[in-house]
């Protein structure tokens, strides 16, 4: 237990207000949507950068693990003490500090909430394109240490693309600045790219400059049903191949399109067996000729029908029906396990094919829908937990089918990161001497471990990595 | 045995939760105070935990448990539709059934203890402290709403001179052959806003309806709810339920969308035989468009000098999803021009009887209407329900702006006169 010397110490820097050990709060800070439980020893809230510092340089002089938390919508338990310690929660933190209409840049605190963040830059005709299906309620902090992604991604990447600089808290309880407010900067080792994706475990972020983009004039949505899920899947590699780069290209497979007939009631003909969402954005007279040239492209794949919407009402009605995908899959099976491995383009078709075989030979549903024009395949495997077996049925597929992305020269994760979710199958994707260079990296910043300690590697020393 | 669901009736919605968070983009108190222990994962996350024995209801826990608006804002982000708003009422009764009441819970509960003294009070006898008051039952939600006259930040409406019961008799005749409604009328028209009560009966009248607006029916409920009254609740509903029975109507109109949420959607949830009754309530903008009102208003020759009108959702008609109906009514009005303002389905900040502990949280959320509000340009903020109206306009003094909240039927009854006589 934390001692009360050192809760006094924290209420010195924060105000009392901004610390609590009360049980009910250490209850509401012990979990995120992986639906795991830790119990922190205390809950503190920073207002500012200096706040954090001294937090942190306590906490390294005492020991204490320190767990940075954005909104805690993480699916990999980033956030989660799993190691006791103070959870420090940046929602506070959330003025958008300058847009510059001049630059394009943006120079924002780490829990201003994403969407808040898009409408305020598109307000002023900017754009801001990485929009994880979290974005009204996740923080550009926690989209940073995740590098999330969304839809967009296909044409625009993903948060990392739109970083200039960043403040950091070091886990010495410094203050360093990264980068800056240039589009060009070669001064000294990227450290931008380190903190971005490291999950919290190298640094805490308490200030960004983002790079924006102008707000594309308009854009074109349609939905189009397949025959097959191969058709489907095909299409996809055929678009890029044929050079051409959507805003998005999500699809949807047999089960997802029946979950959603069952939650909606929407009309989509028991012939469709898979669904692609295809948007496209950019000035309007070059839309219609994109439009028709991915239909074109597809023509010959099996098609059951197409959906064009020409106003923003259409448009929205269907991004409706890939929205309601997430909570419409409970119709399978009340657990979900949720991956979202990533493979090249142009494997999707193997890949969807390797689930298929996955899913029969362990007997477990496998739905699949998600950001294929990435590669990144949202799956999910719906089991009955109250099942006997079911916990291990459900692993050992999913073990097998991350070593099928990874054998198609694919990752275990496109968006949501490690945790202590994937931790046990780093050593697929990583070979030892990847893994043993990023701890050297970790142990070199954090020698104390006192940054979200128990994340990404399982081990401690790198020497005791054992991979699967 | 209780009349109302328990903690334990929820049980199911309340494992129900993902954890996914999304409910903190919808929730007022969180966004005020960023804080998780205001938002519904939070508060579900200790009803769980006080299920499973692993919390008391600690202070802590009763303080986070009075950081709601009971607005239900979360319900409609949430995947599962985990109702936080219902198992929020469901720990404060609780709290009260264990903890006791507050002291004005308790003033409350001993005059219903007594119906001869409650029916003295129902029928307007002078009461207690606040000279505001005077005119108000001590069973009423009002009293719930300003315990005590030291409210000196907040700008309230006086009390009315005449209540709506003193301009009006039980029963009003109306067209020979045209059936009977029932008006709840509530707390706030019948006291605080009878003007709003008078408009209701002119455009009710108009249509050619007899009106049974029995002087006996009470508060609806709502902010004994809110502040953990069970009992009172259940006081409270038996006797509407049994004054309404006393005529035969087929419809209870409301005018406030508190009390339409209270009566209608509430009762309903109870364990008791009110289905027949909750049935019944209609909000009054429905209403119009079921009889075909709005169809008249809006063939009526525009007026030249317009007035620009924007819309505040209550959130007892957004929850029950009456959203279309209002702006129908709004559009259809000659006398209007209607536009749409940016967060109009934001929560006013009154939540039954949050402002009154939080004024300053209640003021905080409030203040985010004003930025949509400005930019509508709009010289009127049209509501369905006299409680926003009042939060509302304490939110825009408090903002300095010159726009007045009012209510929907101002307009229509201003726009009665063009309407020839009948229905
Ligand atoms: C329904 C749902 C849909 C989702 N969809 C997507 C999606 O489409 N794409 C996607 O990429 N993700 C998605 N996610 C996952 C999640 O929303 C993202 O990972 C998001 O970036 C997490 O942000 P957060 O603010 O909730 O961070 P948290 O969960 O609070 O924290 C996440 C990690 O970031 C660290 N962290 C937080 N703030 C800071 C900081 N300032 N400095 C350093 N470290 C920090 C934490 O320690 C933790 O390791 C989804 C989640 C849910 C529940
Ligand atoms: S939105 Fe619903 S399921 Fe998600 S955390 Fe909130 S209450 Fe739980
Ligand atoms: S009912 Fe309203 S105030 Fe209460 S948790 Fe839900 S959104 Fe928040």
């Amino acid at each position: 237990m934390i001692e009360d010397r050192v809760v006094r110490i924290l209420e010195d820097i924060v105000g009392k207000d901004n610390v609590t050990t009360a049980k009910t709060d250490l209850i509401t800070h012990s979990y995120d949507a992986t639906q795991q439980k830790f119990l922190p020893e205390v809950v503190v809230h920073a207002e500012n950068t200096e706040q954090v510092a001294k937090v942190v340089r306590r906490a390294n002089e005492e020991k204490i693990p320190v767990l940075p938390r954005g909104a805690g919508s993480g699916f990999t338990g980033g956030t989660l003490p799993v190691e006791g310690g103070i959870v420090l929660v940046l929602t506070k933190m959330d003025k958008i500090i300058d847009i510059d209409t001049d630059n394009l840049t943006a120079v924002v605190e780490p829990g201003v909430v994403t969407a808040n963040f898009q409408k305020a830059v598109e307000k002023v005709g900017l754009f801001y394109p990485p929009d994880p299906a979290s974005q009204a309620y996740s923080t550009l902090g926690g989209n940073l240490a995740e590098n999330a992604g969304g839809p967009r991604c296909v044409k625009y990447g993903v948060t990392k693309d739109y970083i200039l600089g960043l403040e950091v808290v070091t886990p010495q309880g410094d203050i360093i600045k990264t980068g800056g407010q240039t589009m060009k900067n070669v001064v000294g080792y990227d450290l931008t790219r380190l903190f971005v994706g490291a999950e919290g475990t190298l640094g805490i972020i308490t200030k960004i400059i983002f790079k924006l983009l102008p707000k594309p004039a308009a854009k074109k949505t349609m939905l189009v049903q397949f025959e097959t899920i191969d058709g489907a899947a095909q299409s996809v590699s055929e678009i890029i191949r044929g050079k051409i780069i959507p805003t998005t290209l999500e699809f949807m497979d047999a089960t997802t399109i029946d979950c959603v007939r069952k939650a909606t009631g929407i009309d989509i003909p028991e012939a469709c067996k898979a669904v692609l969402i295809i948007e496209v954005d950019g000035d309007p007279d070059v839309l219609e000729d994109q439009a028709s040239r991915i239909l074109k492209i597809i023509e010959p794949l099996g098609i059951v029908g197409t959906r064009v919407a020409n106003t923003p009402e259409e448009s929205e009605d269907i991004w409706k029906v890939r929205r309601s995908v997430s909570a419409s899959l409970r119709k399978v099976n009340p657990n979900k396990f949720n991956e979202d491995i990533v493979v090249p383009r142009s494997k999707v078709p193997d890949m969807i094919r390797a689930l298929e075989g996955i899913s029969q030979r362990h007997g477990v549903p496998i739905v699949n829908f998600g950001h294929a024009g990435d590669g990144n395949i949202h799956v999910n495997v719906m089991v009955d937990l109250k099942i006997e077996g079911m916990d291990k049925k459900a692993h050992d597929a999913i073990e097998e089918l991350f070593q099928a992305a990874v054998d198609l020269g694919g990752s275990l994760s496109g968006e949501h990161g490690i945790g202590i979710a994937k931790a046990p199958y780093l050593g697929m994707e990583l070979d030892q001497a990847a893994i043993a260079y990023m701890q050297t990296i970790k142990k070199a910043l954090d020698p104390n471990g006192i940054l979200n300690p128990g994340k990404i590697f399982l081990e401690k020393q790198p020497n005791e990595v054992v991979g699967h | 045995m209780s009349k109302h669901k328990t903690l334990k009736d929820f049980e199911q919605q309340i494992r129900e939760c993902v954890k996914c968070g999304a409910c903190q983009a919808n929730c007022p108190t969180y966004g005020s105070k960023r804080k998780e222990g205001a938002v519904a994962r939070g508060k579900i996350t200790l009803a769980a935990s006080v299920l499973d024995g692993e919390t008391k209801l600690e202070k802590e826990l009763l303080q986070d448990m009075s950081m709601c608006m009971m607005c239900g804002s979360c319900v409609t982000v949430c995947p599962n539709k985990v109702p936080t708003d219902q198992i929020v009422g469901a720990m404060r009764r609780q709290i009260t059934d264990e903890k006791g009441m507050s002291l004005i819970g308790k003033g409350v509960e001993t005059v219903l203890g007594h119906p001869k003294l409650m029916k003295t009070l129902i029928k307007g006898g002078a009461l207690a402290s606040p000279l505001l008051f005077k005119k108000v039952p001590e069973s009423s939600g009002l009293r719930l709403r300003f315990p005590t006259p030291i409210m000196n930040k907040r700008t309230i409406p006086p009390m009315a001179k005449k209540t709506l019961f003193d301009r009006f008799p039980e029963f009003i005749e109306g067209k020979p052959g045209m059936p009977t409604v029932g008006f709840f009328t509530g707390c706030s028209i019948t006291y605080m806003y009878p003007e709003i009560g008078e408009k209701m009966v002119r455009v009710l009248k108009h249509m050619g309806f007899s009106i049974y607006m029995p002087h006996s029916q009470g508060c609806c409920g709502i902010p004994g709810l809110s502040s953990g009254a069970g009992k009172l609740v259940e006081k409270l509903a038996e006797n509407n339920v049994k004054v309404f029975g006393e005529r035969k109507v087929d419809h209870i109109v409301t005018a406030c969308a508190s009390c339409n949420g209270g009566i209608g959607e509430y009762y309903e949830t109870m364990k008791a035989d009110y289905d027949a009754f909750a049935h019944k309530v209609v909000d009054i903008q429905v209403f119009l468009q079921q009889q075909g009102l709005v169809e008249k208003l809006a063939a009526l020759p525009k007026w030249d000098k317009r007035t620009r009108v924007t819309y505040h959702d209550p959130c007892h008609l957004r929850l029950q999803g009456i959203t279309k109906e209002p702006r129908a009514v709004l559009k259809a009005l000659p006398n209007i021009d209607f536009v749409e303002m940016e967060g109009a389905g934001k929560c006013c900040g009154l939540g039954g009887t949050f402002s009154v502990y939080h004024y300053d949280t209640s003021k905080d959320i409030g203040a985010k209407k004003i930025p949509g509000l400005k930019e509508s340009g709009a010289s009127h903020l049209a509501t369905a329900c006299p409680g926003c109206i009042m939060q509302l306009q304490d939110n825009i003094n408090h903002a300095g702006l010159s726009v007045e909240a009012c209510h929907i039927l101002d307009f229509v009854n201003e726009a009665l006169d063009d309407l020839k006589e009948g229905r």
